[in-house]
C-alpha cells in the first residue's frame, strides 16, 4: 500500500475542484490514460501482428518442409523396394524363360541355377518347378519339399491367374521370415509350369533399417492387413499388427498427420508398392522434427516479451514524466493565478479601508472639535458647572470618537502597509497592529493571547504589508483551530545575528502526522467542505519565501500547533527586486 | 503665538479656532489655499495647521509657497487621509511627529505647536 503510494505519481488523485463543482474528474489520469492506450496500441499492435504473421507464415513454411521430406524419403525408399524385388522376379522370369521345364527338371541344372542366384543376388533359400497340376515337381533347397501339391493354395491359383506372385511375409515351418517370389511360365504349346523361389527378407530389411532418417523416423513394410512385415522401431515385431491405422489405398505416395494413444504427434508417409501385398511407411515425430524450430521460436518470443516489455515501459516512464510536468505546470499557473487575485483581493482592500477612513476621519474631526468646544464652554461658564450629565456626556462623546479615531488609523496603517514597499519596522508594533484585527474575536470567544518579545529585537527592514498578511494568516489559522478559552503564544527572540525568530503556538486540535508535510502545498486542505481553498499557508509560505525567511510547523494532534518563521532582520538585494 | 488653519472643512477649523481663543492663541482660519497666501503676505504667523487635501492645491505644494513669503513659518500637517505617499511626503517635511492623523486632540495640537515654537 506504502509503496503504491510512494510510486504514484502526483497528478494521481488530482481532482479540478475549481473548475467543476461537484463533477470533479480526475483530468490528468485519464489524460494518462488515454496517451499509454493510444501509444501502447500505436506502438504494440504492428509489432504483435506482424510477429503472429511471421510466425504462422514460418510455422507453415516448416511444416510444408517435413511433409515434403518425408514424402521425398518414401518415394525413394518405396523406388528401392520396388526395384528389389523387381530385380528378383526379373531374375526369375529370365531363368524360367532361358531354361525349359524340361531343362530344369534336371536337378543339377536347377541345383546350379538356385547356386547362381545366390551368388548373383543372395537371400535365395531354395527354388522348386510347379506342374500344371499344382504338383512341385522339381525342388532345391534345405528341404525334401519334392511332390508338395500346392494345387489348393491361394498364391498358387494367383499365380496361375495373373501370371506373377510375391507373397506376405511368413515364418512357415522354417521359422525364419522369408517371402515367395512365383512366376508362370507359359510354352509355345500353351502348357505351363510355374517357378517358385523363396526369399529371406534380411536384405529386404536392410533396405529399410539403413536409411537415414531424422526425428526418430521409422521405416517399415506392412501388408494390407496392416501385418509387420520388416522389423519397426517403434511399432511392433514382425508379424505383429501395427498401432497405426492401416492407410487407404493410393497411387501416389501420401502424408498425414496423426497423433498416437500417448499423443505423441506422428508424421506418416506411405505408398502402395503395386503388385505386392506391401505398403511402405516412414514415421516420423513431428516433435523431433519441429525441435530446431522451436528453440528458433522460443528465442523469438523471448525477444519478442522483452520487447514489449521494454517499448511498455518507455511509454508507461515517459507518458508518466509528461503528465507529471504538464500537471506541475498547470499548478503553478493556478497558483500564480490564485497569488495574483490574492494580492489583488488585498491591495483593493486596502484601498477601500483608506478611503473609508479619509471620509469618517474628516466628519470624525468635525464632532471632535465641536464636543471639545462644548467641554470648554462648560468649563468656563460657571451655569454649567454642577450640570454632571452634560458634562459626561460631553466626555463620552470625546472618548467614543477617539476609540472611532483609533479604528480608522488602525485601518489606514494597516492599508498603508498594503503599498508594496519596504519599511523599517517594530516586530512587536507589528504583532499589535495585526492583534488589533483580532482582538474581538479573541474577547469574544475568551482567546488568551499573550506576548514574549525578547528586548534584543531591532527594528527590522522588510515588506511590512507581506509580513503583516503572514502574521494575519497563522493567527488566523490558530484561531480556527481553538475552541473557546483557548491560549495563543506569540514569542519572538534573535535567531543568530541576522536573523529573527517568530513563533505562533497555539493549544487548538493540531494537526495529523500525515497531512504535516502537505500543509504548504497549495490546494491541501482539510476542510474542503467548510469552503477552505487549501490556500491559505501556501500563500503564507511564499509570502515568508519571498521575505526570504522560512516558516516551519509543528504539531501534536489536540495539543497545538507551532508555527515558526525565521526572518531577515535586512531584507537581501534579491528578495527586494522581487517585491 | 499666531496660528494660522488652513483645512476645507469649515466647522472645524472655526470651532478649533474658537478652541484655541479659549486657550489665549491667537489664530485665523480659512478655506481654501489661495485664501491662505494672502493672509501669509499680509500677516505674520508662527505656525500653520494644513490639511493635505485642499481644494484646488495640495498641502504640501502649498507649504512651499508659504515657506517663500514666510520662510519661518514652521508647519504642522493634519490629514485625514493616510496613503503611504501622503505619509512619506508630509512626514519628510514636517517630521513624522508633526504629521496628524485626524481625529486631533486639542491638547495633542497644542503640545506639537509648542514643540516647534520652542524648537
Amino acid at each position: 500500500m506504502s509503496l503504491i503510494n510512494r510510486i504514484k505519481p502526483k497528478f494521481w488523485d488530482y481532482r479540478d475542484m475549481a473548475s467543476v463543482p461537484y463533477r470533479a474528474t480526475c483530468q490528468f489520469r485519464r489524460l494518462w490514460y488515454g496517451v499509454i492506450l493510444l501509444t501502447s496500441a500505436v506502438a504494440l499492435f504492428p509489432l504483435i501482428f506482424l510477429a503472429v504473421i511471421d510466425y504462422k507464415a514460418t510455422q507453415h513454411d516448416i511444416e510444408s518442409e517435413i511433409l515434403l521430406r518425408t514424402s521425398r524419403l518414401v518415394s525413394n525408399t518405396r523406388r528401392t523396394i520396388s526395384y528389389f524385388l523387381e530385380e528378383r522376379k526379373s531374375a526369375l522370369d529370365f531363368v524360367v524363360h532361358d531354361n525349359s521345364f524340361e531343362k530344369c527338371a534336371n536337378p543339377d541344372r536347377l541345383d546350379g541355377i538356385l547356386s547362381n542366384l545366390k551368388n548373383a543376388f543372395g537371400g535365395f533359400k531354395d527354388i522348386g518347378l510347379i506342374g500344371p497340376l499344382g504338383l512341385q515337381r522339381f525342388y532345391v533347397g534345405p528341404y525334401n519339399l519334392k511332390g508338395k501339391d500346392y494345387s489348393d493354395q491361394e498364391w498358387y491359383q494367383q499365380v496361375v491367374e495373373r501370371g506373377e506372385y510375391i507373397s506376405d511375409v511368413f515364418l512357415g515351418f522354417r521359422h525364419v521370415p522369408h517371402l515367395i517370389i512365383a512366376i508362370k511360365y507359359t510354352s509355345e504349346s500353351g502348357s505351363y509350369c510355374v517357378l517358385r523361389a523363396t526369399l529371406n527378407t534380411e536384405q529386404f530389411n536392410d533396405i529399410l533399417s539403413h536409411l537415414e532418417m531424422a526425428g526418430q523416423g521409422d521405416a517399415f513394410v506392412i501388408n494390407h492387413q496392416g501385418i509387420l512385415q520388416t522389423p519397426s522401431r517403434f511399432h511392433g515385431k514382425v508379424f505383429q499388427k501395427i498401432s497405426l491405422p492401416i492407410p487407404e489405398y493410393a497411387h501416389r505416395t501420401r502424408v498425414f498427420e496423426w497423433e498416437t494413444a500417448d499423443g505423441v504427434p506422428l508424421i506418416i508417409g506411405y505408398r502402395y508398392i503395386s503388385d505386392t501385398p506391401f505398403i511402405l511407411m516412414v514415421t516420423k515425430q513431428k516433435t523431433e522434427l519441429m525441435k530446431p524450430w522451436y528453440n528458433t521460436r522460443k528465442e523469438l518470443i523471448g525477444f519478442l516479451i522483452i520487447s514489449v516489455m521494454f517499448i511498455l515501459l518507455v511509454i508507461f516512464g515517459g507518458t508518466t514524466y509528461l503528465v507529471n510536468r504538464i500537471y506541475m505546470a498547470d499548478q503553478r499557473l493556478i497558483m500564480t493565478l490564485h497569488n495574483v487575485e490574492y494580492s489583488n483581493k488585498m491591495a483593493s482592500i486596502g484601498r477601500l479601508a483608506a478611503g473609508v477612513a479619509h471620509e469618517i476621519n474628516n466628519p470624525l474631526a468635525v464632532i471632535n472639535e465641536k464636543a471639545g468646544l462644548i467641554k470648554d464652554l462648560l468649563t468656563i461658564k460657571k451655569e454649567y458647572e454642577k450640570n454632571d450629565a452634560l458634562a459626561g456626556s460631553i466626555e463620552v462623546i470625546i472618548s467614543s470618537v477617539e476609540r472611532c479615531g483609533r479604528v480608522t488609523k488602525r485601518l489606514l496603517g494597516f492599508a498603508r502597509h498594503m503599498d508594496v514597499s519596504i519599511q523599517s519596522i517594530r516586530l512587536d508594533e507589528m504583532v499589535q497592529e495585526v492583534l488589533e484585527f483580532l482582538h474581538k474575536e479573541a474577547e469574544y470567544r475568551a482567546i488568551a493571547i499573550s506576548l514574549h518579545f525578547s528586548d534584543e529585537i531591532p527594528r527590522i527592514e522588510t515588506d511590512a504589508g507581506k509580513l503583516q498578511q503572514i502574521l494575519l494568516n497563522i493567527i488566523n489559522n490558530a484561531f480556527a483551530a481553538m475552541e473557546k478559552g483557548g491560549r495563543l503564544d506569540i514569542t519572538a527572540e534573535m535567531a543568530g545575528q541576522e536573523m529573527v525568530s517568530i513563533t505562533i503556538s497555539d493549544d487548538g486540535c493540531g494537526i495529523a502526522e500525515a497531512n504535516l508535510k502537505q500543509v504548504f502545498e497549495p490546494f491541501f486542505s482539510t476542510k474542503t467542505v467548510e469552503g477552505g481553498t487549501g490556500l491559505g499557508l501556501s500563500i503564507t509560505y511564499g509570502l515568508v519565501r519571498e521575505l526570504g525567511g522560512s516558516i516551519d510547523v509543528k504539531s501534536k494532534v489536540n495539543k497545538g500547533t507551532d508555527f515558526t518563521i525565521v526572518l531577515p532582520l535586512t531584507i537581501g538585494e534579491k528578495e527586494k527586486m522581487d517585491t | 503665538m499666531r496660528v494660522l488653519l488652513v483645512d476645507d472643512e469649515k466647522e472645524l477649523v472655526s470651532t478649533l479656532a474658537e478652541r484655541l481663543a479659549i486657550r489665549s492663541i491667537d489664530s485665523d482660519w480659512v478655506t481654501d489655499g489661495e485664501d491662505a497666501l494672502k493672509l501669509v503676505e499680509t500677516h505674520c504667523y508662527d505656525v500653520a495647521v494644513l490639511d493635505i487635501r485642499l481644494p484646488g492645491i495640495s498641502g504640501l505644494d502649498l507649504q512651499k509657497k508659504m515657506k517663500l513669503k514666510c520662510p519661518d513659518l514652521k508647519f504642522i500637517f493634519m490629514t485625514g487621509h493616510g496613503s503611504l505617499g501622503d505619509f512619506q511626503a508630509g512626514a519628510t517635511e514636517a517630521g513624522t511627529d508633526y504629521y496628524l492623523v485626524k481625529p486631533v486632540g486639542i491638547d495633542e495640537l497644542i503640545e506639537k505647536m509648542n514643540n516647534l515654537m520652542s524648537a
